[in-house]
């Protein structure tokens, strides 16, 4: 919060509508490859987002939100088997809830500790649900997973058909995300400059004094937990139909992992850093897969050169870098 | 009149008693000092009061409600707010975010999560006036790591201040600052608490800080009040003057 005025929000709202410019014409030139990856990236973004007002902002490490995510994925693939639903606004208007259930659920057991024992509870509780999705083939799939077909876009408006539909949907599919993306940042970013989001950051600074200023720390916690775990699973819905498939790979730990390295790689520490994570994780792990069979090798490598060279990630770095040519001027 | 009572409070750490069946009295308006060597029972007695630490048995009494079983928000919430003797703060957060969650906090609004914090008017109006009246006005933007040691200690009485309550426990207010600096944040602190009419309850080791900003001195020792008396009489008390030089007791 500024001392003395409120600062201004032109310049952010300025950087941001010209952010979302590129985003918007970027399709124009990058070919249809790169916009369905480019998609992937946004719906990382999503997840990363959520992911991170507990790492970032609470001081939650959490090692199962793949969990949150697979929910996502799965509700919408039951919404398409079982009940023939084809919109995607269905998709999340029922997703999100099953979701934020779960998030809520979870959140209740796993905010009673900190440090590594949130961590593990958060594990294996992921790891329950991705026993469960693998087991119970006769109504997850199994290791098959299930398939979700291409849905309908704004309440039917915009269907998917025929010759061409692939690519249609693939463009449209891209801008829809990305005004979901756009909201998402919006409320994420509200949050976490609101009384709420302050007294979350104040509990990651300091338990004891916060739960002496009279906030209510359990409960806090459960609530940002609900929060993230609702923003990672429509990150879930959002990626299904676009992958066409889910499969129990996305309920297991290693997924926990990837949103993990996410939040990394951008920098825990900025609003900005789980975007940057997430568009530029999905880019280097699809072309890490493309260029070697020891792609886990190479991601290793990059964070481990991450945690030694750049602790505070991407935007962390930049942010350095910036503020340091500024003070280097006359 | 009698803001805070305590009776017959008992609090035991293995063999050691820490309260030893305390009966401790705070009246309303006082600047009242805790004294006594380490491990006399002090912060154990104020970690009691503020539900910091829970009682094995005894009463703890505030306005004459009994507040034993409350919990922390609860105390709060009744007015009783407390400062550490470590400092205690949100070293991520600049110091006016410092105070401003104090006063967010004690209007309820930390709840508030579609609202921008930086348009609340009201509490940045109240930020300021307490960042001046601490003298940290200078330094509101700067995170709470960066402050010095001696504005650290302000800016925890601060944030406890900013509370708003009716009871104010200063664990130390001056541990680990230059004497010069003491002067500033004891004249600091005593002007603030002192024209805000809150009663100030403080633990303190240098005696010549007590006795110049004390109304009133009570004196622990191995878990029990030893003296209790205005500073002149601390001063003529032989009890407390062979403890402050480390003699023993008188029969």
């Amino acid at each position: 919060m500024n001392p003395v005025a409120r600062r201004s929000k032109v310049p952010l709202l300025a950087a941001s509508a010209l952010a979302l410019l590129v985003l918007a014409v970027l399709p124009s030139f990058i070919g249809l490859y790169q916009t369905q990856l480019l998609t992937y990236g946004l719906i990382a973004a999503i997840a990363a987002l959520g992911f991170n007002l507990l790492l970032g902002y609470t001081g939650l490490l959490s090692f199962g939100h793949s969990a949150f995510f697979g929910i996502g994925a799965y509700a919408v693939a039951f919404l398409a088997r079982d009940f023939g639903v084809r919109s995607m606004e269905v998709y999340i208007l029922i997703g999100l809830p099953v979701t934020a259930l779960l998030s809520a659920l979870f959140g209740y057991i796993s905010v009673r500790h900190t440090r590594i024992f949130f961590g593990i509870l958060t594990l294996a509780l992921s790891q329950v649900l991705y026993s469960l999705t693998y087991k119970w083939f006769w109504v997850t799939g199994g290791s098959d997973g299930l398939r979700v077909p291409r849905p309908t876009l704004l309440a039917g408006f915009m269907e998917f058909v025929g010759a061409g539909s692939f690519q249609r949907f693939l463009n449209a599919y891209y801008y829809y995300v990305l005004v979901v993306f756009a909201i998402c940042v919006m409320i994420m970013w509200v949050i976490v400059h609101s009384p709420f989001g302050m007294a979350l950051q104040a509990i990651r600074d300091n338990e004891t004094r916060a739960a002496f200023l009279g906030i209510r720390i359990r409960r806090f916690r459960w609530i940002a937990f609900l929060i993230s775990g609702t923003f990672t699973g429509l990150a879930g819905i959002l990626w299904v139909p676009l992958n066409g498939l889910t499969t129990p790979e996305i309920l297991y730990w290693p997924f926990s992992g990837e949103i993990v390295f996410t939040a990394l790689l951008g920098g825990f520490r900025a609003f900005t850093g789980p975007i940057v994570g997430g568009i530029v994780f999905t880019y280097l792990k699809t072309y890490a897969v493309a260029t070697t069979e020891y792609w886990q090798m190479l991601l290793g490598v990059v964070l481990v050169l991450l945690v030694l060279v750049l602790p505070t990630g991407i935007v962390g770095a930049l942010s350095r870098l910036t503020a340091s040519l500024r003070r280097r001027k006359p | 009149m009698i803001l805070l009572r305590t009776v017959d409070l008992r609090k035991q750490f293995g063999e050691t008693r820490a309260c030893d069946g305390v009966n401790f009295v705070v009246n309303k308006g006082e600047f009242l000092s805790l004294v006594g060597s380490n491990g006399a029972g002090k912060t154990s007695l104020v970690n009691l009061i503020t539900a910091h630490l829970k009682p094995d048995s005894g009463q703890i009494l505030f306005e004459d409600h009994d507040i034993t079983r409350m919990t922390v928000a609860q105390r709060i919430k009744a007015g009783i707010a407390r400062s550490f003797q470590i400092v205690n703060l949100f070293d991520g957060l600049t110091v006016f975010d410092n105070i401003a969650l104090s006063i967010f906090s004690r209007e309820g609004k930390t709840v508030q999560i579609a609202a921008l914090a930086d348009h609340d008017d009201e509490v940045r109006r109240e930020t300021l006036e307490v960042l001046g009246q601490f003298g940290l006005r200078d330094k509101s933007s700067v995170t709470a790591a960066g402050l010095a040691q001696g504005e650290r200690k302000l800016l925890d009485v601060a944030v406890a201040y900013a509370l708003r309550p009716k009871l104010l426990f200063l664990d130390e207010p001056t541990s680990g600052v230059s004497t010069g600096e003491k002067a500033q944040i004891m004249d600091t602190v005593s002007s603030v608490v002192r024209a805000g009419t809150v009663t100030a309850v403080v633990i303190e080791h240098d005696m010549d800080v007590v006795f110049r900003y004390s109304d009133r001195i009570v004196m622990m020792h191995e878990g029990r009040l030893l003296a209790d008396g205005t500073p002149d009489e601390i001063k003529a008390d032989k009890d407390v003057a062979n403890i402050l030089l480390g003699a023993p007791l008188s029969a």
